[in-house]
């Protein structure tokens, strides 16, 4: 028993209706016999027959509309066995390879109705904004701005239309720490040119709070990692005899009110500043390949993040600060560092940083550069130590200071003249 | 490198003329066919004396007939000929868009790679010379929406000498588009220029504070208006596209990438223009650099009118690009 | 209107008419199988067939050499059996399998294979004149005796490419046969109601192309014809064109209910059917019995019925080789 089908006339139609039977059951046919009127979407078409046999039975009626490949009438063979046919596809599927069936098929069998056309749905509405200012910042300026923490809001743009560009990110006088949350970190960030913190590059998505610790520990491993790879690092150690220091500051601090105490880090920072005026090798940045002496003295202080991490922001022209302004800047810093408040200038402008990991109480601090900077001191935990000096040995207060310097900008004998530096600066303390 | 004694003093004209002298000495199989190539000597005096040098079967004259000597073309490069084919200007060769979409472009792929269509198309684009709406076109970004096909823009000397050796080389059909006030532009080649690639773009003026990338008849444009703004301080890449498909996706990317900033010159109509593609391909490969929205200088959206003050402010040219990088890297201010 | 050219050649011996017979009814067995794939949606886009038409596809590519060249249309399946393209790559063709012909990129409409010459199959009515004129004009060039026969139904005379390529073959005396169809419709258009001037050999002699006008329902006149014709053109006379009156009896495609003609007129053209007018004269002259025509249709069968199984049994190309073949992979040769 062979099906005759609904015909597929042309590249678009789907389906057709018969307007007209031009057979009835128990007619002979032949190959090329008009079987059929069918109307289409442009037209009524007569339809063929591709069998030889006798009309077994209608199955569309007249009027009924159906898809191309549905069955439309039953075709017995006449003495002969039907040959198998070749498979005919689903309707819709007409592009796939038919699967091999070998035996006719018995029962009539009506396809599936074609699948209606793919409506064209609008996307979903977007969840409405947050009511807040719109903001216009270029990509890299929303970059860098997460790279420095700075607080757009707060930032004047003077791009075209008032867009905020990078410029302006650098310029900016504030930054909210908590609008500036940290991306993920890239594997490879692009050399920081001055004035830049270590760049943090790709955000795909804006990271939720919680995320944000985790994001900050991936920006400084990334850093780090990028540190130690880049940064040919070599380093010195020293030990220091704080006994002058520490006694000049107790001295100093009788005559003080509480809230004006000097603590000893000031010393270590104003020390490092005028150290660095007689080994300038120590206090500058590694861009393009050469190193770019800084004149100017800014000394990034690592400081630690309640929440963990750490940062390490500036504080500007130390050889020129007295002890108590020292003071002052390192209080505010702290402070604001604190509250999650910094200025991008405090961020990226550190020439060399000087990290204490004093309190904690490590003795020995071996730190990792932080790019594009090419040195950074450290200082570790004052300690009553056993003393030799002029034959005679007593307890002394010592401190253990250490360099990691950028060995393609200085050797090891600067730096240990460095580190004598300091160490000579620090028991005259009275000259700071 | 060549010694600063094996520099010729030539024209893009001249340039373009031993280009295609060369190839005919070198290649049999190279012939030249189009409108009064021959006995005018080229409309735009490209040819002129080639006739009297390769004889009428290889400098072919041909009837007013740009869809059948296109085709030609086709079935001469199928045939086993490297044909150049000329057509006058760019405004003629839309009566052989058939042909050329479909058949050069499509032949190849139709026939499962059975058949090359090695064949070269010289046009002649641009505006400028108050021709009016019908002799104005600037369709090479156009024609560049076409797979299948090649479109170089050669705007120096170097190239207009050595683009057509390779283009001829090539398995299939490239469109050369020479802009109509290249041809008197005067400078010094290599005696020894020779093939040059047809795939890349070329930093003509290296930069750091913005990208202008462009193409053609106003590289010299751009270049001009890099000169002035390197006077305001702001110091500007010029990009020489050279081929605008295929596009030199890695060298504009790298510019932006470096620059931040980018100005696309064009000089055909805004909407739909080969700018816009190279605007997409910058925001997709380097949105996150990018510092400022990417701008666009390209001819107003009119039919080119006739009067010479109205053909001026419609076409792209040296103070709108330079006021455009002022606004971009100084800001409102 | 010119007269058919009066051929009352004699029927060539029994071995060759066997042949044409043959080749005619594999061409309509074909095309008859190919509208029942059609109908069951195995052969998809548009289906053109030559039924009724075949002798003129027979006469004609019986006069050609093995290295001649064929451009037809997008009714093409005939030219290209005959050809010599097979069953089975057609077949696959028309499925779109990557066996086809093309490699399933071009389907009924576009069917190429260059071990025999054969340059599409083209879509556009009239746009594979000057791909015609370029390859004979390749051969003109490299001073090759080989002819291009061209294939084209009457409706192309109404494009300009056709006056602009038979004005260029003339002139430049290219070695091309223009084979007109002359089924009397395009598509739906009767030629009286397209052309001002119907008579279509003096289109071509007006051109200064000698042209005849042959009884397309008789594959010997057509033989006779264009073996005359092709003889006039390899001998570098220039081109001719052949007038073949002849009918479709089937509608232009699949998908036309064929309003514009009478069901008396196609049943007029039937009693001239071309097979069955050879079939009668062979018998006439007892060159041809019932077991010769059961043997001829036995063989027929058989080769329809492997090409359906190949075409079935064909795999479909990789959807990651989409870009593949849009340029080439290796130097053109």
């Amino acid at each position: 028993m062979a099906e005759f089908r609904m015909p597929a006339l042309g590249a678009d139609m789907d389906s057709g209706k018969i307007i007209e039977w031009r057979i009835k059951p128990g007619d002979k046919v032949k190959r090329g016999d008009i079987v059929a009127l069918v109307d289409t979407d442009k037209a009524t078409i007569e339809v063929e027959v591709f069998e030889n046999g006798i009309v077994e039975s209608i199955v569309v009626p007249e009027g009924e509309t159906v898809a191309v490949g549905t069955a439309l009438a039953m075709i017995r063979g006449e003495a002969e066995a039907v040959a198998p046919r070749a498979p005919s596809p689903t309707p819709a599927a007409v592009h796939k390879p038919a699967p091999p069936s070998p035996a006719p098929s018995r029962a009539p069998l009506r396809a599936e109705p074609p699948s209606p056309p793919i409506a064209i749905v609008p996307p979903p509405a977007q969840a409405p904004a947050p009511a807040r200012r719109s903001l216009r910042v270029s990509p890299l300026a929303m970059r860098v701005a997460m790279d420095l923490g700075v607080n757009l809001l707060s930032v004047k743009g003077t791009g075209p239309d008032g867009a905020i560009t990078r410029k302006d990110v650098e310029g900016a006088a504030q930054a909210a720490a908590q609008t500036a949350a940290p991306a993920a970190a890239q594997a490879q960030p692009p050399a920081p040119r001055p004035g830049e913190a270590i760049k943090v590059v790709s955000m795909p998505r804006a990271p939720a709070a919680g995320d944000r610790q985790a994001a900050m520990r991936k920006a400084i491993a990334a850093a780090m990692g990028r540190s130690k790879r880049e940064i040919p690092h070599y380093y010195l150690g020293t030990q220091i005899d704080m006994s002058a220091a520490m006694e000049w500051l107790r001295a100093e601090n009788l005559n003080r009110p509480v809230t004006n105490r000097l603590l000893y880090s000031a010393l270590l920072l104003k020390a490092v500043a005028i150290a660095v005026r007689q080994i300038p090798e120590m206090n500058g940045y590694w861009v393009d390949g050469v190193f770019k002496s800084s004149a100017a003295i800014h000394v990034g202080v690592a400081i630690s993040l309640r929440q963990g991490g750490l940062i390490a922001p500036a504080i500007h022209d130390v050889d020129k600060l007295s002890l108590d302004e020292i003071m002052v800047s390192l209080r505010e810093l702290v402070k604001r560092v604190r509250a999650g408040i910094l200025r991008s200038s405090e961020i990226a402008d550190a020439t060399l940083t000087v990290t204490s990991l004093g309190e904690q109480g490590v003795e020995t601090v071996f730190g990792i550069i932080y790019p594009p900077q090419v040195a950074l001191v450290g200082f570790g935990r004052i300690v009553e130590r056993p003393w030799a000096d002029k034959g005679m040995v007593g307890a002394r207060p010592v401190m253990t200071a250490t360099l990691a310097a950028d060995h393609r900008v200085s050797d090891g004998h600067r730096g240990g003249l460095f580190l004598a530096a300091i160490d000579r600066i620090l028991r005259e303390p009275q000259k700071l | 490198m060549t010694s600063q004694a094996n520099l010729i003093r030539t024209t893009y004209r001249e340039a373009m003329r031993q280009a295609i002298r060369e190839a005919m000495q070198r290649d049999p199989r190279v012939f030249l066919m189009g409108e009064d190539v021959g006995r005018y000597g080229g409309s735009f005096a490209v040819s002129k004396g080639l006739l009297e040098e390769f004889g009428p079967e290889r400098i072919r004259d041909t009837p007013l007939s740009e869809s059948a000597f296109v085709g030609a073309g086709i079935g001469a490069a199928m045939g086993g000929m490297r044909p150049i084919v000329e057509i006058m200007t760019v405004n003629f060769s839309l009566l052989a868009l058939d042909q050329i979409m479909n058949n050069a472009a499509a032949i190849h792929y139709m026939s499962g790679g059975q058949f090359n269509i090695p064949l070269v198309i010289r046009m002649t684009t641009g505006a400028g010379r108050q021709l009016a709406a019908q002799h104005s076109h600037s369709l090479e970004g156009w024609y560049a929406h076409i797979p299948g096909i090649k479109v170089l823009t050669p705007a120096t000397l170097e190239d207009a000498r050595g683009m057509l050796w390779t283009a001829l080389e090539d398995p299939d059909p490239v469109l050369i588009f020479e802009h109509g006030s290249l041809y008197n532009m005067e400078g010094d080649l290599a005696a020894d220029a020779g093939a040059v690639d047809i795939d890349k773009a070329v930093v003509r003026r290296p930069g750091t504070d913005l990208s202008l990338i462009t193409y053609g008849g106003t590289l010299d444009k751009a270049i001009r208006a890099a000169g002035d703004l390197a006077a305001m301080g702001i110091d500007a890449e010029v990009i020489d596209l050279r081929t605008l498909r295929p596009l030199d996706t890695a060298t504009i990317v790298d510019s932006v990438t470096r620059t931040h900033r980018a100005i696309i010159i064009d000089e055909g109509w805004r909407s739909g223009s080969i700018s816009a593609e190279i605007t997409a391909r910058i925001m997709e490969h380097a949105f996150y650099e990018l510092d400022a929205p990417i701008e666009r200088i390209c001819t107003a959206e009119a039919p080119m009118p006739y009067a010479k003050h109205l053909e001026d402010a419609a076409l792209p040219q040296p103070a709108a690009i330079i006021e455009a990088a002022r606004k971009m890297v100084k800001g409102d201010g | 209107m010119a007269a058919e050219m009066d051929f009352t050649t004699p029927l060539p011996d029994k071995e060759h008419s066997l042949h044409l017979l043959h080749e005619m009814l594999r061409i309509r067995r074909f095309e008859e199988k190919s509208a029942e794939l059609y109908s069951a949606g195995k052969i998809r886009g548009f289906l053109h067939l030559y039924i009724g038409e075949e002798a003129v596809a027979v006469g004609a590519i019986a006069a050609l050499e093995a290295d001649d060249a064929i451009v037809a249309t997008y009714r093409e399946h005939g030219h290209a059996l005959v050809r010599g393209i097979s069953a089975n790559s057609i077949m696959a063709e028309l499925y779109g399998k990557q066996e086809g012909c093309s490699h399933g990129r071009g389907g009924s409409m576009h069917l190429f294979d260059a071990a025999t010459r054969f340059y599409g199959g083209n879509a556009i009515v009239g746009g594979g004149l000057p791909i015609a004129i370029g390859l004979a004009l390749a051969d003109k060039l490299q001073r090759r005796p080989r002819v291009t026969a061209c294939f084209f139904g009457e409706g192309a005379v109404a494009e300009g490419e056709f006056h602009e390529c038979m004005n260029l073959a003339a002139l430049w005396k290219l070695p091309v046969l223009f084979c007109c169809e002359n089924n009397l419709y395009a598509m739906g258009t009767a030629l009286k109601r397209s052309e001002s001037e119907v008579d279509l050999c003096l289109k071509a002699t007006s051109y200064e192309i000698p042209a005849w006008p042959i009884d397309g329902m008789d594959v010997i006149a057509c033989e006779d014809a264009a073996r005359r014709a092709v003889l006039a053109v390899r001998s570098g006379e220039g081109p001719f064109f052949l007038e073949f009156r002849t009918y479709r009896f089937r509608a232009h495609s699949m998908y036309d209910p064929q309003l514009y003609r009478t069901k008396q007129e196609v049943e007029e053209w039937k009693q001239r059917d071309p097979i069955a007018t050879l079939e009668q004269r062979m018998r006439e002259n007892r060159n041809l019995d019932d077991d010769d025509l059961g043997l001829i249709e036995t063989r027929v069968a058989a080769e329809i019925a492997d090409a359906v199984e190949f075409a079935e049994a064909g795999s479909w190309e990789p959807v990651e080789a989409l870009t593949r073949f849009v340029y080439s992979e290796r130097a053109a040769r």
